[in-house]
């Protein structure tokens, strides 16, 4: 569980979180979700230690990372995994090895038990035979499932994904949010989604956050989000016309 | 303004560079990687360029030397203070700044344009000591590099001044060996450590620093050439002026 309490950030003049207060469920898919602009991405990146917040407080189970020192923050990233938007692999490495680089840097198995461990999550992102190809030589999607096998190789307690569908083709895209849904439930984690992607949160959002112009302002899940009244949810669903041709059918059938 | 915070952000660098370290089986193979991206992989040009520049060295000492009271072992000895003293330590650096400094300034910058940077981070891995630290420990090795091109450099003038007739192969050995001052060598050497430091320091600040896209990533290259450049001229004047200038 990850608990965001009054969270400010601001880039100059400029604030763009305005005290952001929400909780982020363990064992579910966490969507935070908004327009471009909204604060989604600063938001993440307060939650991944890359932002310092000016104001307010983010725990990490009964832990704030405010009141940690430097060892326990570094002990806390360990525990963290990451999916960034553009796969964030290592070009300089092949698969393999980018797989492998959690296990190298913080575990002291032997390297036939980390090859072990590196398949395992391979064929668990449905790849293998890419073990030796550098990230250069695969598609898209494929970098985007080696980036969710490094992320989750050395077992972590949270999962951070920012935007993972971003460049993917429609069956690709629900094949990644799909995957993420089934690691998060099979390892039992925190697992934070940041989209704008309304094919995501349909999918897997179990407990969606929606931002606007740095505020929360609607939390509920994939269910409630087409029932609710709240005229910023409407806006930002219906901004789609495929959605909107969904809610007059809907609205048509009663 | 924003050069003395540069400047405070290059110390701040180097400061984290050597806080928080890497495991160390990791490191040892990113220096061995380095050693072979930055200083093997750079000895052909530094052979090539070394051997040639040597060449022309002594064929120009010889036809400017007109009076024939001078001896011809004027060509050797002339070779050898050019070579050793100005051209392998500074001049080399100068192209070591273009090819080597490009490259650790590109690599750094992609690497931040495509969130690898932000990988490490996240991961707990002080990116900077990751990054950079093995680079520094690949560039102790660049005297070797300066030998290399000061040996080729003598060896090239000899092969022009000996083949192109402006004379015998005692008289220049005998000038390379004339008025030989050991101490020489040893502002040479000091020298080269300050360059190889400017060379992994300044390219790796240039790109770690950058901010934008692939464009950003060309014209930080750019900078870290005329930065890495200008630092390097800048150091040769004043350690000439300490330790020559007595």
């Amino acid at each position: 569980m990850i608990r965001v309490e009054d969270v400010h950030k601001s880039f100059g003049e400029e604030e763009i979180l305005k005290g952001i207060t929400t909780e982020f469920v363990k064992g579910k898919t966490n969507l935070i979700i908004g327009q471009s602009g909204s604060g989604k991405t600063v938001l993440l990146k307060c939650l991944i230690g890359l932002f310092k917040p000016e104001q307010g407080r983010i725990y990490y189970e009964e832990n704030a990372i405010q009141d940690m020192d430097d060892e326990q923050q570094r002990q806390l990233r360990e525990e963290i995994g990451m999916l960034f938007q553009g796969g964030a692999l290592f070009d300089s490495m092949n698969i393999e090895e980018n797989v492998m680089f959690p296990l190298r840097m913080f575990t002291k198995q032997k390297k036939a038990d980390m090859v072990a461990r590196v398949n395992e999550v391979l064929k668990r992102v449905n790849l293998e035979n890419v073990n030796k190809k550098f990230p250069a030589e695969i598609s898209g999607g494929m970098q985007k499932r080696v980036s969710i096998a490094r992320a989750i190789v050395n077992k972590p307690k949270f999962l951070f994904c920012d935007e993972p569908n971003s460049g993917l083709d429609p069956k690709t895209a629900t094949l990644i949010d799909t995957l993420i849904q089934e690691i998060t439930h099979e390892y039992d984690i925190t697992t934070v989604v940041v989209t704008h992607d309304m094919n995501s949160v349909m999918e897997i959002g179990e407990n969606v956050v929606l931002l606007k112009n740095g505020k929360l302002v609607w939390q509920g899940n994939n269910q409630q989000i087409f029932k609710t009244d709240n005229e910023d949810v409407t806006n930002f669903v219906y901004s789609s016309d495929l959605f909107k041709k969904i809610r007059d059918v809907q609205l048509k059938e009663g | 303004m924003k050069y003395i915070q540069d400047i405070g952000s290059y110390f701040l660098m180097l400061k984290k560079v050597f806080g928080s370290f890497t495991k160390t089986s990791v490191l040892r193979h990113l220096i061995f990687k380095e050693i072979n991206d930055l200083i093997i992989s750079s000895l052909g040009i530094v052979a090539f360029i070394s051997f040639f520049v040597g060449g022309v060295v002594a064929i120009q000492t010889a036809l400017n030397m007109t009076n024939p009271i001078i001896p011809d072992s004027l060509i050797g000895f002339a070779t050898r203070q050019s070579v050793i003293l100005e051209f392998a330590p500074t001049f080399i650096s100068i192209i070591m700044a273009g090819k080597v400094g490009s490259f650790i300034t590109s690599s750094i910058g992609s690497m931040r344009v495509t969130e690898q940077i932000d990988a490490l981070e996240v991961m707990g891995i002080n990116s900077l000591n990751y990054l950079v630290f093995p680079k520094i420990v690949a560039l102790m090795f660049y005297p070797f590099v300066i030998v290399l091109s000061m040996f080729l450099g003598v060896l090239g003038g000899w092969f022009a001044g000996v083949y192109g007739g402006f004379t015998s192969s005692s008289a220049f050995i005998q000038g390379v060996q004339e008025d030989f001052i050991p101490y020489q060598l040893f502002y040479a050497f000091f020298k080269t450590f300050v360059f190889a430091f400017i060379l992994a320091t300044v390219p790796s600040w240039q790109g770690f620093y950058m901010k934008g896209g692939s464009l950003e990533v060309g014209k930080a290259s750019t900078n870290s050439f005329v930065w890495t450049s200008v630092l390097i001229i800048a150091a040769n004047y004043v350690i000439t002026q300490l330790l020559l200038s007595t």
